[in-house]
């Protein structure tokens, strides 16, 4: 049953509506390749058993002629920031190690009410803070790719969403749900050649979902191509009561709206985006990204987003910020650690808590966020951050005067290797140049496969698109995805 | 424009002593007389059925950690949703006095670590309060109509998040926490440093309490805790620069506080005079040793870190709410005691009635019977009042309801009974909660107008009375008075006065 | 502004994350490093410019004043790491 596990959303749905296969079968071929992958250590928890209950109850809903919903029996890989009832949830933190929710997230109780079944619960960067998937408490996940130069160098598989990444590139799952802070979707996405969207903030419900930024953090589908994505998104999306920055607007059918004709669209290519010395590969991919959109019949225009270079000091004041506040909670009152010296009060427990169960970057991170926001910085840091933040969204207002949407490269390379980074945090930090913008503004934005690199490695084309316009970016997507002709794989080695 | 200044809601008010000296409150040490400076922060529990931000009951006494939510206990992944009702009583609160309502406010962070504090942060307003600037006149005694009156400025009204509570005396080793609270909506109502006695602070918190009462915001119940001040205190010589002031958490009575306001401005006198110097501190009052003592432990390394909280977006007020809350805003103590004593009320049963909601609505209450509103005051005070006084008991204790009295008192007023009958008939009424006509009627107590009756008496009274009789017609007038007493015992009571008066000049020429 | 080891002491004892010598030297450098980064910010002129307080286009929602939750003891205490009867224990505090 190898090949099932070669399709994707779209095809299991359809076969499992068909009869061409049972949604139990499509499981079954999901958990063995799960089960066969730990060299990649992309879950954290595997619930072989939850995937298959799941696939059981469609296959009993369709002999019983019942409606299917949209992503009946597709089994999916659950990045561990989403609480799932029952099944633990750690963020990948030492600190939440053994906590198992008395509750499901919003988005993951519609997923598994569109049909969908849980393969496990998947790695990820620490509180989703990181670019690599190497703050994960529980190792990092490597990235199914090599390079060409036949080395065996393991590579990241980006982050923090890099489980979901890793997975669903090694034919783990179809598809996984990733959430996306500063680029934690789409970075990943673009270093294994696959595709993953961030809707517009306040698409997707951010209630059970541990919280990393309030206001940057959000949900979005993973998988192998931008239908997939458009159909899990539709599966995703919708409002929440309980969270109250959730729109309160009804999810388009973004499936049906699909169409690779970009007549009438306006790209804008943003003059800032192209750094000095920027990578030979990735100047490449752009290019042919713009080809390929223009002969999809869209206008390509220069913009400016002037504020673009201030994004991503920006985002490392405001995330950290929020951060260091989102994670006061980890206390070790009411779950996850303890740590409880011999004689310590309760001042101390918390320390010792909090320096035990929070990984390096997670605590520098706070120690960030804590001193930009103390007294007398506060003005210096935290408003002035906001303001740029202001004039970031301004830019992008601007910019849609004159085109639809914006195409840049997700990330400045290809995936790097594990430990290349390590040293210095900027380094890392700057892996996020070209996905942050759009966080900060909020929009949508999404990762397509562009090409391989000379190391023949995947490279990611971002298409940045107006709020609540997802349908064009998918659209723009889809265009690039039907002239890339991007069918590379990573040869199975784990 | 983020503010709106609301007209005033009452007009009505009494004229206020202009620059507001109400008491010339000193103290002497030994190097002079010393000013103290006064400004309270009360929080007020807001009335309503659930939290602030999550749909857990507010209800006091549960069962530990029942009325607690995920988002109470700050689970992983959980997000405030504000309840509607806890920002309408702030604002509502607001209008009571005649503060600015900010239509555009925001909820931010206030970060410490605690472990009644769920959280790690608490929510609440520090940029952008939902109510700005406002005032409080008050009357150093309510009852006194004739005692100056001072206006104490407000600095803000905020809404904010309680926190749980902790219990020490459980274990040997170990302090348990309770949510119950935590998450219930609190208005914290900051004054300005315009308090300058125990006097005024104590007028002021009874005049707040009075108006969150009327308004409907809180319950005013400080020994359940849904009321609570933080008292700020410095003193200083005379008209001379501010002092350094120390802050006293959490005092629950206002007994407590005045009597923490005259310790710690003691204290800080005796300091500053022996050479010492006051310390900005949190200090804690201990009613049994009538002191303030240093909470330094809580003192370390304080930076609350305020921010916008990122999980809300700001709070946008509509014309339509602010209507609303201004439409159900009931008539206010200052207006209502106008309107009593312009309906013929005394100053001094107009200030009582007034001063608290709950008389007032009781009141309120007898009026709406159509009971005469001279005739109702009077035995609201004298009866009433004297008969619960005497029980033990409050007026919402009492055992006659308005509709009863109101019934007892148609029945003097219609002259069914009278004055002393009524009495009687109250008395039996509150042991046995009958109805005024019941017992009227099964005890016989009906008032006569049969004047053959009473004048049968008023003949044998005479009669046996010669020597009083003869002694009235010689001019000594103060017999008459004998006379009525006399024929009214003989009448049970029961005759109409009037009558027996009208029959006894006759009688007597 | 730079850090020093004192005030990155200062911020760990803050954030409530014990630290030690060792940690706290080498935080000094990343703080610096971060923190000189981010200072570019300051050459932004943001005249007139009204910090962000909404991503996106949206208004605050109010809830009804109604008992929706809450009575779920056993799932708030479930995952307490110190369980005392129908309480979180926590060491004594001193208050």
């Amino acid at each position: 049953m190898t090949e099932l596990t070669k399709l994707g959303v779209a095809a299991i749905r359809d076969g499992v509506a068909s009869g061409a296969f049972t949604a139990v079968e499509v499981a079954t071929a999901f958990n063995s390749n799960v089960a066969k992958a730990k060299a990649l250590n992309a879950f954290i928890v595997e619930t072989p058993e939850k995937a298959i209950e799941a696939a059981q109850a469609v296959d009993a809903d369709r002999a019983a002629g019942k409606p299917l919903g949209k992503m009946a029996g597709v089994p999916i890989g659950m990045k561990d920031l989403f609480c799932t009832q029952g099944v633990q949830t750690t963020a990948a933190s030492h600190i939440l190690e053994g906590f198992v929710p008395t509750y499901e997230s919003t988005v993951s109780a519609k997923l598994w009410k569109a049909g969908a079944g849980m393969l496990g619960k998947l790695n990820m960067d620490q509180f989703a803070m990181g670019s690599s998937n190497e703050t994960s408490y529980f190792g990092n996940v490597i990235s199914p790719w090599r390079r060409n130069d036949g080395s065996n160098a393991a590579l990241a598989p980006g982050g923090s969403s890099g489980g979901s990444s890793s997975a669903i590139a090694a034919r783990l799952c179809p598809a996984a749900t990733g959430t996306d802070t500063g680029g934690s979707i789409r970075q990943p996405a673009a270093f294994v050649g696959i595709s993953g969207i961030k809707p517009t903030y306040g698409r997707c419900s951010r209630w059970g979902v541990v919280a990393f930024a309030s206001s940057l953090d959000q949900a979005g589908p993973m998988a192998r191509d931008v239908r997939d994505c458009a159909i899990m998104l539709e599966a995703m999306a919708g409002f929440d009561p309980k969270d109250s920055t959730s729109l309160d607007l009804p999810v388009p059918t973004w499936e049906a709206g699909l169409n690779r004709d970009l007549k009438g669209k306006r790209i804008g290519i943003p003059k800032e985006y192209r750094l000095d010395g920027i990578d030979e590969d990735i100047a490449k991919m752009w290019d042919n990204g713009i080809a390929w959109l223009k002969d999809a019949g869209a206008e390509i225009v220069d913009i400016s987003l002037p504020h673009t270079q201030y994004a991503l000091p920006a985002y490392y004041i405001i995330a950290p910020a929020e951060a260091s506040s989102n994670l006061a909670r980890y206390d070790g009152v009411r779950f996850g650690l303890r740590d409880l010296p011999e004689g310590a009060g309760l001042q101390d427990m918390y320390a010792a808590t909090r320096a035990a169960g929070f990984g390096e970057e997670v605590r520098r991170r706070i120690m960030i966020g804590t001193y930009v926001l103390s007294a007398g910085f506060y003005d210096a840091y935290y408003t002035q951050a906001q303001k740029v933040r202001a004039l970031i969204a301004r830019d992008f207002e601007n910019a849609w005067a004159s085109c639809d949407l914006i195409l840049a490269p997700t990330a400045p390379s290809a995936a790097f290797g594990l430990g290349e980074k390590n040293a210095d945090p900027l380094s890392m930090y700057l892996n996020d140049v070209f996905a942050v913008p759009a966080s900060l503004a909020g929009l949508p934005a999404m990762s397509v496969p562009g090409g391989l690199s000379k190391d023949g490695l995947p490279l990611g084309l971002q298409i940045i698109g107006k709020a609540l316009d997802e349908q064009a970016v998918l659209n723009a997507g889809l265009a690039i995805e039907q002239r890339s002709g991007f069918t590379a794989e990573a040869g199975e080695w784990w | 424009m983020r503010g709106l200044r609301l007209n005033s809601v009452q007009d009505l008010r009494r004229k206020p002593e202009s620059g507001g000296k109400m008491s010339e409150y000193r103290i002497q040490g030994n190097t002079g007389a010393w000013e103290v400076v006064i400004g309270l922060e009360v929080h007020a529990q807001i009335t309503s059925e659930s939290k602030l931000f999550s749909g857990s009951s507010t209800g006091f006494g549960a069962e530990p950690n029942s009325h607690v939510s995920l988002v109470d206990a700050a689970m992983p992944g959980m997000l405030p949703v504000p309840n509607r009702e806890c920002l309408r009583q702030a604002v509502r609160t607001g209008m009571a006095i005649n503060a600015q309502i900010n239509r555009w406010s925001r909820f931010d962070r206030k970060n410490y670590f605690y472990a009644d504090l769920p959280q790690g942060y608490q929510i609440s307003q520090l940029y952008h309060p939902i109510v700005g600037e406002g005032e409080i006149e008050v009357t150093l005694n309510e009852k006194d109509p004739d005692s100056p009156t001072k206006k104490i400025g407000i600095e803000r009204i905020h809404v904010e998040q309680d926190a749980g509570k902790l219990m020490h005396d459980q274990h040997p080793t170990m302090s348990f926490v309770d949510l119950n609270r935590s998450g219930v909506a609190l208005m914290e109502i900051v004054s300005r440093p315009d308090i300058s006695s125990p006097q005024e602070a104590g007028a002021y918190l009874k005049k707040l309490r009075s108006i969150l009462r009327y308004v409907g915001s809180c319950d005013g119940n400080m020994e359940q805790g849904s009321m609570r001040a933080d008292v700020n205190v410095s003193v200083r010589k005379p008209g001379g620069e501010l002092g350094t002031r120390t802050e006293t958490k959490n005092v629950n009575s206002i007994r407590f506080m005045m009597q923490a306001i005259e310790y710690e401005a003691q204290r800080q006198v005796d300091l500053i005079e022996n050479g010492g110097a006051v310390v900005q501190e949190t200090r804690l009052f201990d009613p049994n040793k009538m002191e303030t003592r240093s909470m330094r432990s809580k003192e370390d390394a304080h930076d609350y870190r305020y921010f916008p909280d990122p999980d809300l977006l700001p709070v946008e007020l509509d014309d339509a709410f602010l209507e609303e809350c201004r439409a159900s805003l009931p008539e206010l103590p200052d207006a209502k005691r106008a309107r009593y004593e312009a309906m013929g009320l005394t100053a001094y049963n107009a200030a009582v009635l007034t001063a608290e909601a709950e008389t007032a609505f009781w009141f309120e209450d007898l009026l709406a019977q159509g009971v005469d509103a001279k005739q109702g005051s009077n035995w609201l005070m004298s009866e009433l009042f004297g008969a619960l006084n005497k029980m033990g008991k409050t007026l919402d204790e009492s055992p006659v309801n308005p509709k009863q009295a109101a019934e007892l008192l148609g029945l003097v007023a219609d002259g069914t009974i009278s004055g002393s009958i009524a009495k009687q008939v109250f008395e039996i009424m509150l042991e046995t909660g009958q109805a005024a006509s019941a017992i009227v009627e099964e005890k016989g107590l009906k008032q006569t107008n049969d004047t053959g009756a009473i004048e049968s008496e008023i003949a044998k009274i005479m009669a046996a009375n010669e020597d009083k009789v003869a002694e009235y017609r010689s001019g000594k007038d103060k017999l008459f008075g004998f006379f009525v007493g006399q024929t009214m015992k003989a009448m049970q009571g029961k005759a109409n006065p009037q009558i027996i008066n009208d029959l006894l000049k006759k009688a007597l020429g | 502004m730079s850090v020093d080891k004192d005030t990155v002491n200062k911020i760990a004892r803050l954030s409530r994350i014990a630290i030690s010598d060792a940690e706290a030297d080498k935080m000094v450098g990343e703080l610096n490093g971060i923190l000189a980064w981010v200072e570019q910010l300051g050459e932004v002129d943001v005249t007139g410019v009204e910090p962000m307080t909404a991503v996106i286009a949206n208004k605050l929602r109010l809830r009804d004043d109604v008992v929706t939750d809450g009575d779920v003891r056993d799932k708030v205490l479930a995952n307490a790491p110190a369980k005392e009867g129908s309480f979180f224990g926590v060491p004594k505090v001193i208050e």
